[in-house]
């Protein structure tokens, strides 16, 4: 009766929550799948040999194209990056990002640039603005709401069964006998012998 | 309590299930419009490798510049040999491109990461096209356009800007609405 009574609603409104709150921002990031045909996922032999080094290259250039293109969506692929897609389109924009950078644009302005082409989508990690915080601040209030709930879990298994037969009794009120109020007053006996004993250790 | 523990619940679950079922319902195709819809377009400057015929021929190597064509609607199609989808369209745009023949309208094709000999031969293969292909090295126009994939068709109105985009197959009666439509918004300028 009392694990039912643990049980029942919120745990299992919570663990819907947190199935769903998994599966969101998949979801989120998901709907916004390219309409690419299928076709477009041929990988030609030029797209294949794109890594080869074409230019004299600028270590610190190369690092900062690296960085900026870890960051864009390819458009042909499957949630990867322009930086590890082998597809020929994202090898020519991980171009373009090297040419925008060697050209004096900063790193913000190529991200910009390509925003303004594909939308905020091109952004493997949404902003942390407006409707996308949640993405952000959901699973991190999910994490700590249920960790106050398994430690309010743990707290009511770990003490005295008179005492939560006793809040039992009261949060269901579904024993009505005469002896509820002889064993209440033990609960709070039992509750302040503990409260002794954990001041003094 | 037990009514406060099933109302905090569903307070957590129904905004949930609510944002999840929104992302269900969506299509995951639709991309939504373009960033570009209504913007400029951006501008081009691309040889033409596949000459197109009759009156709307232009010659092999001809430089093709967006802003020459201000005043005119333009309909850019990517396409590409090696793309299945395009095989859909190519009558169609050919057949509508002739039909507007004296109109105020530009048909281009732009070959998406292809070579010209592969589209020349494409284009053999597939009976001709009425209207001129470019080349377009290094995909540097296609990402201006923020493409996808081909085929993709967008149409630029008399102004230069970005007025619509089809992704996919283009059909003859998105073509012909879109186009007539403006036209008769150029016109009524």
């Amino acid at each position: 009766m009392r694990v039912r009574s643990v049980f029942a609603a919120p745990s299992l409104a919570l663990t819907l929550a947190l199935s769903l709150a998994v599966a969101m921002p998949r979801a989120l990031v998901a709907q916004q799948a390219p309409a690419a045909p299928r076709d477009t996922l041929v990988v030609t032999p030029e797209g294949l040999r794109a890594d080869a080094p074409t230019k004299a290259t600028d270590p610190a250039l190369e690092a900062r194209t690296s960085a900026v293109a870890s960051g864009l969506r390819c458009p042909v692929c499957q949630g990867l990056s322009i930086q590890d897609s082998p597809s020929e389109l994202a090898q020519q924009m991980r171009s373009l990002v090297r040419d925008q950078l060697a050209a004096g644009k900063t790193d913000e302005e190529v991200r910009a640039y390509f925003i303004s082409k594909y939308g905020e989508w091109i952004l493997l990690e949404p902003k942390a603005s407006g409707f996308n915080l949640l993405v952000y601040a959901l699973p991190v209030l999910l994490v700590v709401g249920g960790l106050g709930f398994i430690i309010t879990l743990v707290r009511r298994w770990t003490v005295a069964p008179a005492l939560s037969d006793a809040s039992d009794a009261s949060d269901a009120s579904d024993a009505s006998d005469a002896s509820d109020a002889s064993d209440g007053s033990d609960a709070s006996d039992r509750d302040a012998a503990d409260g002794d004993e954990n001041s003094t250790t | 309590m037990n009514r406060t523990r099933a109302f905090l619940g569903m307070l957590i679950a129904i905004p949930l299930i609510w944002l999840f079922a929104r992302g269900m319902g969506r299509d995951p195709r639709d991309l939504g419009p373009s960033p570009l819809a209504g913007r400029e377009a951006p501008g081009f400057k691309l040889a033409v490798f596949a000459p197109g015929q009759e009156t709307l021929a232009r010659p092999a190597g001809d430089t093709v510049r967006l802003e020459s064509l201000k005043g005119q609607v333009v309909v850019l199609n990517f396409w590409a040999s090696w793309c299945l989808a395009c095989r859909d369209e190519h009558e169609i745009l050919s057949e509508v491109a002739r039909l507007y023949v004296g109109k105020p309208v530009h048909f281009l094709g732009v070959l998406y990461n292809d070579d010209a000999a592969s589209g020349n031969k494409w284009i053999a293969e597939m009976g001709g096209q009425s209207y001129p292909s470019v080349l377009d090295p290094g995909a540097r126009t296609a990402i201006d356009y923020g493409l996808y994939g081909v085929p993709e068709t967008f149409f630029l109105d008399a102004n230069g800007r970005v007025a619509f985009k089809n992704t996919g197959p283009v059909t003859a009666t998105v073509l012909h609405r879109v186009v007539d439509s403006l036209i008769a918004a150029a016109a009524a300028k």
